[in-house]
C-alpha cells in the first residue's frame, strides 16, 4: 500500500509543489492539507513545507501557527505522528513551540538563496535514517530569517540529547561557524535543523525536497524524503507511534 | 463595554543579535552623527479593546502580546495604555507617509 504524506498548504505556501514532486519522486502519495481544515485525512506524516505562510506578516510562521491546520498537526505530534517543518514550516513549528528554538533575521540581514551543505548529526532519526554515512548533503537554502537560537543552556540540552539533527558544514564536513560563508545565516553552533525531544517532529532551514532529482542540481536531499516516507510506512503498518526516543 | 486604546512595544531581548539594530547603527556615521549606540529595533502595535473593565482589558492584551505580537524567547514586550479618544477615526489619517510595510 502506498504510504500517504500530507503537505499543508497556507496562503502564501510556494514549495508545497517541491514537496509533493519529492514525495512522488520517493514513492509515496501526496494529500495536500488546506490550512482550514483541522482534519489531516489520515495522513501518515505530514510536511509543513517553504514559503512565506500568511505574508510571514509579525513574525515568520506566527500567524499560520493558530490555523486549524496547525491544531491538527500538533494534536498528530502529540500522539506520536512524523511531522517535518522545512523552512519556512521549521519557522511555523518553531512558533508553535513544536521544535525548540526560534528562527532569526539572518545576521548578514540579507534574503539568502544559494546552495550549501548540512551533515546529518544522526543517521538513526527517523528522517535520516536512510541517509546511510555521515557526509554532506548538498541542497539550497532559500530564506531572509534562518538563524537559529536559543540560550545556551538550551543549546547544551539539545546537544546532550542528540535533538541537534542537521549542522551547516564547509566542504570537508566539519561544521560552520557564524561569520562563515556555508553557515547561510548565522546559526548558532551551526544548527540547520533540529527535532523535539520525542524525535518524532523535525524542522530544517535548508530544503532537501528541492534538491530530490538530479536534474535539479541535487539529489541529495532525497535520502531525507525517503527516510521521512518509510518511517511514515513503518507507522501506517502498525498504527502505533513510532519507538524512536532521543537518546 | 469601555474602549481601550493600547500600544504594545516589542523589543528584542537583551543579548539577542539585532542585526537590523547593528546596520542602523552602522549607517549613523554616514549621517555624521556620533555618541549613539546600542540601536535596538523593534516593533509597535497599537490596537483597541473593547472590555467591562480596564482590568479585564489588560488580560486581553497581555495574552496577545505573549501569544501573538512577541515571541518570548526572543523578545520582550511593554503595554503601554493611550488616550482612547476618537483614536480609531484618527487612525486612518495619523499614519505617517514614510511608513510602508516591511518585508521579509
Amino acid at each position: 500500500m502506498t504510504v500517504r504524506v500530507g503537505v499543508v498548504v497556507f496562503p502564501g505556501s510556494n514549495r508545497d509543489i517541491d514537496a509533493v514532486n519529492a514525495l512522488q519522486v520517493a514513492g509515496a502519495e501526496p494529500v495536500r492539507l488546506w490550512h482550514e481544515q483541522a482534519s489531516l485525512d489520515g495522513v501518515a506524516a505530514v510536511i509543513v513545507p517553504g514559503g512565506f505562510a500568511y505574508g510571514d506578516y509579525l513574525r515568520a510562521g506566527v500567524i499560520a501557527r493558530f490555523s486549524p491546520i496547525m491544531r491538527g498537526v500538533a494534536d498528530f505530534a502529540g500522539r506520536g505522528g512524523l511531522v517535518f517543518g522545512i523552512c519556512n514550516g521549521f519557522q511555523v513549528l518553531a512558533e508553535a513551540g513544536l521544535v525548540p528554538g526560534a528562527l532569526l533575521r539572518n545576521r548578514g540581514l540579507r534574503f539568502v538563496c544559494r546552495q550549501i551543505a548540512i551533515a546529518p548529526e544522526r543517521i538513526d532519526s527517523p528522517f535520516t535514517r536512510l541517509v546511510g554515512e555521515r557526509r554532506p548533503l548538498r541542497m539550497p537554502v532559500a530564506h531572509g530569517e534562518g538563524c537559529y537560537f536559543a540560550d545556551p543552556q538550551t543549546l547544551d540540552d539539545l546537544e546532550r540529547d542528540g535533538q541537534v539533527l542537521f549542522r551547516y558544514v564547509h566542504d570537508d564536513g566539519t561544521p560552520a561557524e557564524p561569520g562563515d560563508r556555508a553557515n547561510p545565516n548565522g546559526s548558532l553552533r551551526a544548527i540547520a535543523g533540529v527535532s523535539n525531544a520525542a524525535g518524532n517532529v523535525a524542522g530544517l532551514m535548508p530544503h532537501p525536497e528541492t534538491a530530490s532529482e538530479a536534474i535539479l542540481g541535487s539529489d541529495d536531499g532525497l535520502a531525507i524524503i525517503r527516510s521521512l516516507v518509510a518511517s511514515a510506512a513503518e507507522r501506517q503498518a502498525s498504527d502505533r507511534p513510532l519507538e524512536f526516543a532521543a537518546r | 463595554m469601555v474602549t481601550f486604546r493600547y500600544a504594545v512595544n516589542v523589543t528584542p531581548r537583551p543579548g539577542i543579535l539585532d542585526p537590523q539594530g547593528r546596520a542602523v547603527e552602522a549607517s549613523l556615521g554616514h549621517l555624521g552623527i556620533e555618541g549613539v549606540s546600542d540601536v535596538r529595533v523593534g516593533r509597535r502595535v497599537e490596537l483597541t479593546v473593547d472590555a467591562a473593565s480596564e482590568p479585564a482589558a489588560r488580560e486581553v492584551i497581555d495574552r496577545l502580546a505573549s501569544e501573538l505580537l512577541s515571541n518570548p524567547l526572543i523578545e520582550a514586550y511593554a503595554v503601554e495604555q493611550l488616550a482612547a479618544t476618537s483614536s480609531r477615526r484618527s487612525d486612518a489619517t495619523s499614519v505617517p507617509a514614510s511608513e510602508s510595510p516591511t518585508s521579509s
